[in-house]
Parts: structure tokens; sequence; C-alpha cells
């Protein structure tokens, strides 16, 4: 090995920057990085596609026609009134994703390299959190088009659905810190994947995501309106313009101010799951 | 003054399992401590320790002057670790792996992609640069992976079992440039299971068996521990085993052995090559026609043999062992 190249130059080791800059710096270096990885791997994009479509054509033309929104079972009633919950839904996801990622990245040895060089400290995992929250946006896209395919409409202009938006990738985001604690949590990137989709279930369904709440037993319906995925679903589908004229609203608190219900929960999510994930990785151990 | 490595009465245990058991360490900087040790001796637990991957239960830990556990990110500084698995990012290109990691070590993106050409350069990774690191050979991630060590010239170098799973050409490499960092005035910790790599490059040698540091000295100093040398001679025909031996009495320090099938006789003795030359010419007189006569000295698998009473695992290779030693 020491033909051609000859000796190697010695390189000092640079200064730390420090502070906000150096974070945000190595977590673009490491989101960078992570979208990389996704544009190689295109299939994992594909593959997170197609459940959601599914969804939206099944449950559109399945259970459209059979379940009462507000006191119509007309079946573009439910259709309007059903995206929102399969786009909340899709964005929680991003959960396994996370999770698997860097459940594969401790396993590979890698997070022992990014742990001992100096870079900032969370920059790892918000890295892996903010290259997801694009591809959730990527997921996002086409499956607006094909809910608008479908028949899905806003009505309420363009601003306030961006914004209904907004609030399902922030959903999306929180989403994938809680995927993070359970990615360096577990021992393999199997179990990070089933780790971070099978509660998803429960939660996702004990909501108002796909039937409105108030024909559930009490102590469900009670969940399901505090449920802080049911305040996105409510939030996005006041923005766009998609609950049925008629359709009662809950008298809990987050259905009542779904908006301000979801930012609230969401932060609140980042905020422990950031702080846990983060102590956690500090003593993470492959 | 504490080495550029030092360590005292490092304790850690995972569960039941007592990993290290107050291991002390000083490596004086420019040099090349080889930790030795089979498989779950302790040895990946104390890199990880030092490289501030992991908290010690107890003990204390300075790597180049610095605190490890009082300021882990400044040891961070200083350091580079090649650990026990190519920790490379295997859908990122060579180059894009080292200019990863160059940004990560706080140069500016062009710096990193400089640093990134030269190291592929140098590693004989150039043409492969460009493909997915999921396309190397074990040796090229390897390269790859101790490149990434590089990226910044560290006082302080970690290398957790480099050459495993290496053919020896790719050994044969890797040991160069080790060899020249150092030259370079590197102080290295370099964990092995192979005796002859811990022979061929650490100045200092410790035996790691049980999280217990049982043995250290230079090479020489353990090889002597072990003792002496010893004259080992294979007969031509087995009838004159008996003969030989009755020759090579005089010369031995006492004690023989015989391995009947082999048709060898070991002999330990003191007086080096000349007492050799003299127990050939007593042989020749004596009219013993032999195969194979040689001058023994202790290799580290006899030394670690001797002091753990079981022989070093080997990874996925066999040791290649050597009959004479260095």
């Amino acid at each position: 090995m020491t033909a051609a190249g000859g000796t190697l130059s010695r390189r000092p080791v640079p200064r730390a920057r420090g502070g906000a800059v150096q974070s945000v710096r190595d977590s673009l270096v490491v989101a960078q990085r992570n979208l990389i990885r996704m544009m190689r791997i295109p299939e994992v994009v594909i593959f997170g596609l197609i459940q959601p479509i599914m969804f939206v054509v099944l449950f559109s033309y399945v259970f459209g026609g059979s379940i009462a929104v507000g006191g119509s079972t007309d079946p573009d009633t439910y259709r309007q009134f059903l995206m929102a919950g399969i786009f909340a839904q899709t964005v929680t996801f991003a959960t396994a994703g996370a999770g698997a990622g860097i459940a594969d990245d401790m396993h590979k040895g890698l997070i022992d390299r990014f742990r001992s060089l100096p870079m900032a400290r969370g920059a790892v995992l918000t890295g892996r959190t903010l290259a997801d929250l694009v591809q959730t946006a990527l997921t996002l896209v086409v499956l607006a088009i094909v809910a608008v395919i479908v028949g899905w409409r806003i009505h309420e202009g363009l601003l306030k659905a961006l914004a209904g938006f907004a609030l399902l990738l922030l959903l999306g985001y929180a989403f994938s810190w809680i995927g993070a604690l359970i990615g360096l949590s577990v021992r393999t990137p199997e179990a990070a994947t089933s780790g971070g989709l099978i509660w998803l279930f429960p939660l996702t369904f004990i909501s108002n995501a796909f039937v409105p709440a108030d024909n559930m037993p009490t102590v469900l319906r009670t969940i399901a309106e505090w449920n802080p995925f049911s305040a996105t679903v409510q939030a996005a589908r006041e923005l766009f313009g998609n609950l049925p004229a008629g359709y009662p609203v809950p008298s809990a608190w987050p259905m009542q101010h779904p908006v301000w219900a979801s930012l609230i929960w969401s932060l609140l999510i980042i905020t422990a799951f950031r702080a846990l994930s983060v102590r956690k990785y500090r003593s993470a151990t492959a | 003054m504490p080495g550029a490595i030092y360590a005292e009465g490092l304790v850690k245990t995972f569960g039941d399992v007592t990993a290290l058991d107050g291991v002390d360490l000083d490596v004086p900087e420019g040099t090349v401590l080889g930790l030795l040790g089979p498989n779950g001796a302790g040895k990946t637990t104390a890199v990880r320790v030092l490289t501030t991957l992991i908290r010690p239960d107890r003990g204390k830990a300075v790597v180049a002057g610095i605190d490890v556990l009082k300021k882990p990110n400044e040891v961070r500084h200083a350091i580079g670790l090649s650990g026990q698995f190519a920790a490379v990012d295997e859908y990122l290109t060579g180059r894009e792996n080292l200019s990863m990691v160059g940004r990560l070590y706080q140069m500016s993106s062009r710096e990193a992609k400089a640093r990134a050409g030269e190291l592929l350069e140098r590693f004989h990774l150039a043409d492969a640069a460009d493909r997915p690191a999921k396309t190397y050979s074990g040796g090229m991630r390897r390269r790859l992976d101790l490149a990434a060590a590089l990226v910044v010239s560290p006082p302080v170098m970690f290398m957790d079992e480099p050459t495993t799973g290496l053919d020896p050409r790719n050994r044969q490499a890797l040991w160069e440039v080790i060899q020249e960092l150092v030259a370079g005035g590197t102080t290295l910790l370099l964990t092995t299971q192979y005796l002859e790599e811990a022979d061929h490059l650490a100045h200092d040698i410790c035996v790691i068996d049980h999280g217990k540091v049982i043995a250290r000295g230079t090479s020489d100093q353990l090889k002597a521990r072990t003792g002496g040398e010893r004259v080992e001679l294979v007969v031509h025909e087995r009838q004159h085993i008996p003969l030989a031996v009755e020759v090579m009495r005089p010369f031995g320090k006492g004690g023989f052995t015989v391995e009947e099938h082999t048709r060898k006789v070991i002999v330990p003795v003191s007086g080096g090559a000349r007492l050799l030359a003299e127990v050939i010419r007593e042989l020749d007189t004596r009219g013993i026609e032999i195969d194979d006569i040689g001058l023994r000295r202790p290799t580290l698998d006899d030394v670690f043999i001797s002091l753990t009473g079981h022989v070093a695992e080997a990874g996925e290779e066999t040791l290649e062992q050597e009959g004479a030693g260095k």
C-alpha cells in the first residue's frame, strides 16, 4: 500500500465551532447522508407509498357508503372525511423508518463511529429525523395526488390547506423522534420495524381518523378525543374544509381547538422524545 | 508523567459479566501498545471506555492528557477510532463516506473533499471511490474504515482488531500503514487476537484475560518469562530417537520432550547458535540422519498458553503460526 499514494500528509484536527451553528451544520451533514441512502434504496420509498395508496382506495370504495359521517352515508362525503385520516396515519409510519434506520446504524457500528467524532450531540438523530421529514413530505405529495384522483378536494383555500399539511408534517416529525428512541432501545433493525409499527394500529384506529368517534363506547371515545393523533386529523379536516355539514364537533377541548391541540401535542412529543433519545444515544452501545 | 493513554483501575460490568476487572494501562507517547487476548477478554470494552463510548463503573482514564470521564468531547478531538466492524455506510460511496466524516470533524466541505481524495489515493481505493461501499470486498471496506479514522491526524489512535478477517496480503499492507503512522509520532492502542501481529507492531504488550491484565512487557520480556530457547530436532528414522536423546542430553538444561509420530525431539537449551553447530557435529559423528533441526525461541502463542492455560482463539482464520520466533 506504500507504492502509489506515498506518505499521507498530516492533518491537524480542526477546532470545534461548538454551539447552535455546529449543531445545525452537523445535523444537515447527517441528513444529507440519509437522503443519499434513500435515493439509493428507492424500494423503501416506493413500498412506503403502496400501503397508504391501498388504504385510500380500499377505504374509499369498500367502506365508503357504509359509514355514516354527519348523518350521511354518501360515499363522497366519507371520501372527503377519510383523507385527512389516511394522511395522518401515513405520516406516523415515519416512526418505523427512523427506528429501523437508527437500529441499523447501531448494528453496523456506525453509531460508534459517530459517537467517537467531535460532533454535536443530537446531530445523528436530528439528521435522521430531518431526512425522514423529507421522505414523509414526498409521500404526502404523491398521496395527495392520488386522493385528488379519487375525488378528494380542498374547500378552504390553498393557504389553509398548506397549513393543514404543515401540521401533518409536524406530527410525522414528532413521531420519528419516538421512532428514534425505539431504534436506540432495541437490538436489531427488524425489532425496530415491528416495534415502530405495532402500537400505531391501536393509536390510529382508536381515533377519529377512519370513523367519527361519537359512536364508540365512552371509554374509547374519550381516548379518541384526547388522542394526539385525533387532534391533527381534526385540524387537517378543518383546514381542508373536509368536515361534512352537520358533523357534530365533540365538546372535548382538543376537538374544539384542534389546530392548537395538534401544535401543542406535536411540540410536546418532540421535546420529550428528543431529550430521551439524545440521552439514550449518549450511552448507546451496539 | 502519565503517557498518551493512561488508565487506572478500570472496572465495567454488564449485568453478571465483568468485562473489565481493574485494568491499568500506560502507553508512552509515540509508542504502540498491543492489547492481546481471546474473544471476550475485555479488549473491546477497554477500547470503548478509552474512546468515550461507554463509561466505566470505576476507574480513571486519561487520553492525550485529557480526562476521558470529565471532558469526553475534548477527547474526541484528539482520537481516531477504527472499530471491530468496518463502520462505513454501505450505500454511500467511498468518497462520500470519507467526506462526511471530514465534515463531521468540522472541516469545510472543500477541505473534506480534498482530504477524501488524498485518502482514497493512499489506500488504493481511487478506482472504487465512486462506487457504493456495498460493492467493496472485505479488505476494501477495512481500508475505507481505517481511512475514515485517519481523516484527521489525531495524536492518539485506537484500532480494535484492525486485521481480523483480512487475507495475509491485506494484513501486511495494513501493517505498513500502521508503522508509518507510528513513525509519524502517533500513539496507538491496538487490540488483536493475532499474537504475530502484536509481536510485529507493538512496543509493549498487555495480555488480558477475563477483564484482567495478566502480563505486560515487551515481546522479548514476555517470551523470556515463558522459558528460553530449545532445540527441535526431527530424525529421519524412528529407531534413532533414543540415540538422538542420548546425544542431546549433555547439551540440554534437563528434561526433554519426544513426539513419536513426528519423530521430533525437543530439548530446552541455553547457548544459542554455537551450541546448535556442536549438536549437529555430534549427531553427524554418531551417524544419525536428520530431516530438520533448529533453534526455536518461544512464540507469543507459547506465552499465551503458559499464561492463560488455553490457546488464543482465532477469528475466522487460523493463525499462521511461525515456527521460529523473531
